[in-house]
């Protein structure tokens, strides 16, 4: 039986430290896939991947946290400041309240952060109130930062403050505020406890103000983040998924289809093997890419669409002309006569009969195909053809692209989908070459 | 349904071939008609039940065409093949299944019979599976009757092994376990002993022979070895470019033959006898004859000693009966 070829198949494949290798790095993608459709669902996942305000309290275009350590910097994780209802000083007057909020923390990294936003919540006052902001430093310096009247949800964006900007000498706020005066040219941090203090005007008796402060670091959790404050890991993570997926789907779909159409062909030769012969050839020379990319400029670029191209027009695809060869002498064979001989149906000699036979060297090249539809659906998505609304490693190297990551130094950015890619690949591959020795008969003794 | 109780017994023949023409046609790019092979060619003949018959030819005779005729594998050109009274042709897809359970067959090379990814139990489990007999039990009880038929033991341990693993001796018994397990009235054995070592030729030979008396079988014997044939068969066939040239009973043909081309055959025969050593033969020189375009007249007389210009050049010969019991296809017994 087929199941005890396979089986002996696998004695022998264990020893192959590559196959066992290409296994480990296979499985430990498998879980890795697994556990992240489990742990963000896919909808889920999809919001996230859209962007926006879900996103706000992260740094933009942050290198991963263990990279900069490793290379011995210490530049510094963001910090949220959410205001302590506690600490409000607050005095009454007539026509409304007058509020201190103190927004305190300690800052010691050696770098500066990459940016400071103040997130104000002034919902459901009868008249906007009023803020005026002063910067506390530790060594007492008292630096204004100008007065706002707040909107309901209400925004400070003080790295953006080009009057700031002046006053501090040029400096940007994010830097100017943190740096130590005594230092000259090249300002350096100045660490201690910082404090940022509201003083608000409240038209009204009851409302509240919800302050938060964000000091946005250079660092970010185990990826990093991209240009829209995205944490990369969500799109590395739920690449795993929709990359096998792809592959593996694209890889059953063309192969299964394939041989079962080169056998029906050389089962019923005649006009049937001629139409599937010319049929492979047109389709031979159709170039894959091109079609794609009229398609998904045509059409649409949902990943499912484009998986069904690839699949399509796989079908007719040269391993038809392989598997023919492989099929032909098959054919001829007594037992195959014998088949007919003691009434087995056309379906089944094909089906029990042929394709058995050739299977085990099938198997590999199945194998080392799952790895090239997933190159293939990366390049698609790195030619702007992927899916818009779903996390893949191809968009991510997209948008790396488009915002010049390389160029900006944001080596991280393209170095990890492009990893995770090629660590498919070897797994695939190193699978697949040591499969295809145990399998082959021709590589068997070499 | 064909059925075989109703006509048991000798009076009616099991198998009748009228006329029996097939033919393939050779194209060049696929349509093209360019010639065609008269594999076999006009060839009548009845079998009763429980018969050994034996095909004898030189190789492109047509005799493996006409076994694959008989089995259905090849559609006949023109003529028919008559099995209990019914024509082949004109059996539908149930019936001509049927038919094929009734038919068992064994090939010529054992190794090639019998496919490489399957063990032997599975092997002779498909035929049942393709027939409906669905019991595990059930089949696996066929599996071992038979098994323990054809004397291919310890069976537990057979049961489990691949082709691979199995003498060329085993094997051949395991194909024909395989044409035994559904339990046909009637073997066809294309050369079964030909591909094997020549000291376990004569047990094949020899099961095909007690099964086939056992099971009252009908057993038609495709071979192009004389020798052996007394032996195993009851009656001859002597076939010669897709014609049967001579047919008569074992030992009538062996020992009175008659046409000319049974004499070849019969005279190069190997003899172990030691006056042979340094006496040359007379064989007749020549080839086998195109079957793409057999020659007119007797298709043996280029080959032919006795050939007589006018008359075996220009018509072919008819049936003579120059002893009782024997046909030839000869005009010298005219």
């Amino acid at each position: 039986m087929i199941i005890e070829r396979l089986r002996a198949g696998w004695v022998e494949l264990r020893r192959y430290p590559s196959a066992l290798m290409g296994l480990g790095i296979i499985a430990g993608l498998l879980m890795l896939a697994l556990y992240t459709v489990i742990a963000i669902p896919y909808p889920q996942a999809l919001e996230a991947w859209r962007g926006g305000e879900a996103w706000r309290m992260h740094p933009v275009n942050a290198e991963p946290l263990w990279l900069d350590r490793l290379k011995g910097g210490d530049a510094p994780s963001t910090l949220i400041i959410e205001h302590d209802a506690e600490e409000v000083e607050e005095t009454m007057f007539t026509g409304g309240r007058r509020l201190r909020i103190p927004l305190a923390f300690d800052f010691g990294y050696a770098d500066f952060p990459g940016e400071m936003n103040l997130f104000l919540r002034a919902e459901d006052h009868a008249e906007a109130p009023f803020a005026r902001l002063s910067w506390l430093t530790p060594d007492g310096r008292d630096i204004s930062l100008g007065g706002h009247r707040l909107q309901p949800r209400h925004r400070v964006s003080i790295s953006q403050d080009r009057e700031l900007t002046r006053r501090l000498g040029g400096l940007a706020p994010h830097i100017g505020l943190f740096a130590d005066p005594a230092s000259d040219a090249v300002p350096e941090v100045l660490p201690g406890r910082y404090r940022l203090v509201l003083d608000v005007v409240v038209f009204d008796e009851q409302a509240d103000i919800d302050a938060t402060l964000v000091v946005y670091g250079r660092v970010h959790g185990i990826a990093g983040t991209d240009h829209q404050r995205r944490e990369l890991s969500l799109a590395l993570m739920w690449g795993t998924p929709v990359a096998l997926a792809f592959g593996l789907i694209a890889a059953v779909g063309t192969t299964l289809t394939t041989l079962v159409i080169a056998a029906m062909g050389v089962w019923y030769r005649g006009w049937v093997d001629a139409l599937i012969q010319r049929l492979t050839e047109v389709n031979m020379i159709l170039p894959l890419l091109p079609i794609l990319v009229m398609v998904g400029t045509l059409y649409s670029t949902s990943i499912w669409l484009m998986l069904g191209v690839v699949v399509v027009l796989g079908i007719f695809s040269a391993g038809i002309k392989t598997y023919r060869a492989m099929l032909l002498p098959i054919r001829e064979a007594p037992y195959i006569e014998a088949a007919r001989a003691y009434g087995a149906s056309d379906m089944r000699i094909v089906l029990r009969y042929m394709i058995p036979r050739i299977l085990p060297v099938l198997i590999p090249t199945f194998v080392t195909l799952i790895p090239t539809f997933v190159f293939l659906e990366a390049s698609l998505a790195v030619l702007g053809l992927g899916d818009p609304v779903l996390p893949t490693w191809g968009k991510v190297l997209n948008d790396a692209q488009t915002q010049s990551a390389l160029y900006n130094g944001y080596t991280y950015w393209v170095v990890a989908p492009a990893l995770l890619l090629m660590l498919t690949g070897l797994g695939f591959a190193m699978l697949g070459f040591a499969m295809d020795r145990v399998f082959n008969p021709r590589l068997r003794n070499l | 349904m064909i059925d075989s109780a109703t006509s048991a017994g000798r009076r009616v023949p099991l198998l009748e071939v009228d006329d029996l023409h097939t033919w393939f046609e050779l194209r060049q790019w696929g349509f093209r008609r360019v010639g065609t092979v008269h594999a076999v060619d006009g060839v009548s003949l009845a079998l009763a039940h429980g018969e050994a018959v034996a095909f004898v030819g030189e190789s492109g005779c047509g005799k493996s065409s006409l076994a694959r005729t008989l089995l259905g594998l090849h559609r006949p050109t023109q003529g028919e093949v008559r099995f209990d009274g019914q024509a082949l042709a004109g059996l539908g897809k149930a019936d001509m299944k049927a038919y094929r359970a009734k038919v068992g067959y064994v090939q010529q090379d054992p190794f090639g019979a019998l496919p490489p990814f399957l063990d032997v139990r599975r092997i002779l489990a498909e035929p049942l599976i393709v027939h409906g007999v669905t019991d595990r039990t059930e089949r696996e009880r066929r599996i071992r009757a038979v098994l323990e038929e054809v004397r291919l033991g310890p069976v537990d341990e057979v049961l489990g092994k691949f082709p691979h693993m199995l003498s060329g001796g085993q094997q051949q018994r395991v194909v024909i376990a395989r044409a035994l397990v559904l339990e046909p009235v009637m073997i066809i054995a294309d050369e079964p002993v030909s591909m094997l070592d020549a000291s376990v030729r004569v047990e094949i030979l020899d099961l095909l022979r007690r099964i086939q008396s056992e099971r009252e079988l009908t057993l038609v014997f495709i071979t192009h070895d004389l020798s052996t044939v007394r032996h195993y068969a009851e009656r001859i066939f002597v076939m010669y470019a897709g014609r049967v040239v001579e047919s008569a009973p074992v030992d009538e043909l062996l020992d009175h033959p008659q046409h000319p081309y049974t004499l070849a055959l019969l005279s190069a025969l190997s003899d172990p006898d030691a006056d042979n050593a340094l006496r040359l033969r007379e064989v007749p020189g020549g080839e086998p004859p195109s079957l793409i375009h057999p020659p007119s007249g007797c298709r043996f007389h280029p080959r032919c000693p006795q050939a007589m210009a006018g008359l075996c050049d220009r018509d072919e010969p008819i049936e003579f009966t120059p002893r009782p019991g024997h046909v030839s296809a000869c005009w010298l017994y005219q």
